[in-house]
């Protein structure tokens, strides 16, 4: 699990989950809380390319770390996701606080 | 005498267990032939009201959820079910963007998401009491 983080600088690189579901997306809050508070992070980059499910406990977590970051378009970047996580990141308004790019 | 076929199972309010109701439903929505994305949808809208019952419910607190699905013809119906707090306001719960716990991260979409995935959603409630949401969905053509 520990590889599904990784620090690149200031910018911090998690895998998602297969499932990014609210036991799942406490787990990245707890995990990327823990590496904030020992790093300087300014940046996150997340990876869904094997996230297969999502529902809005995921927003949540993605708004959250988007307001640690101090709320600065950009400061989270998302890659890797399918044209149903897309669909999801868009209805909830997501790609107005993050970048959606593609790999 | 229709087309016609239920299922109702109970299950510990945990969160690991949010995965497995997600399963359920979507076997036993096969016999339906749904799209990938219906299936999709359906499964997203199912963890959206377990993970309410479970975090607003019971607030965490481990207690049952019953989950019942029910065909009739081409109609999909899925109602999850908590004996928990139970909602004061219901219009105000289905607001997008409301919620109770904000200090949990949440974001408040979780009603506008089963809205969004399901033809219809409605909810009975009664504080204190508990919370049944049901859904429904139909399939293909």
């Amino acid at each position: 699990m520990e590889k599904d983080y990784i620090l690149e600088g200031t910018c911090l690189r998690v895998q998602m989950p297969r499932e990014l579901d609210h036991e799942a997306g406490e787990q990245v809050k707890r995990m990327t809380d823990r590496i904030m508070m020992e790093n300087p992070v300014q940046s996150m980059k997340l990876d869904f390319k094997q996230t297969e499910f999502m529902d809005s406990s995921g927003i949540g977590m993605i708004i959250s770390r988007y307001r640690m970051l101090g709320m600065r378009k950009g400061s989270v970047k998302v890659t890797g996701a399918s044209e149903r996580i897309k669909k999801i990141l868009l209805i909830s308004g997501m790609n107005k606080i993050v970048d959606v790019c593609e790999n | 005498m229709g087309n016609t076929n239920e299922m109702r199972i109970e299950f510990d309010g945990r969160p690991g267990n949010e995965g497995f109701a997600r399963v359920a439903v979507a076997a036993f929505c096969t016999q339906l032939n749904p799209t990938l994305e219906e299936v999709a949808d359906m499964k997203t809208a199912l963890s959206e009201a377990i993970t309410n019952a479970i975090i607003h419910g019971y607030e965490g607190k481990i207690h049952k959820i019953c989950l019942e699905c029910k065909i009739e013809g081409r109609c999909f119906y899925v109602s999850v079910q908590d004996w928990g707090k139970g909602i004061e306001n219901i219009k105000k719960a289905m607001e997008p963007l409301y919620t109770t716990k904000p200090e949990l991260d949440r974001s408040g979409m979780g009603f506008a998401f089963m809205e969004a995935f399901m033809d219809e959603v409605w909810v009975e409630s009664e504080p204190g009491k508990g919370t049944t949401v049901h859904m429904k969905k139909s399939i293909g053509r």
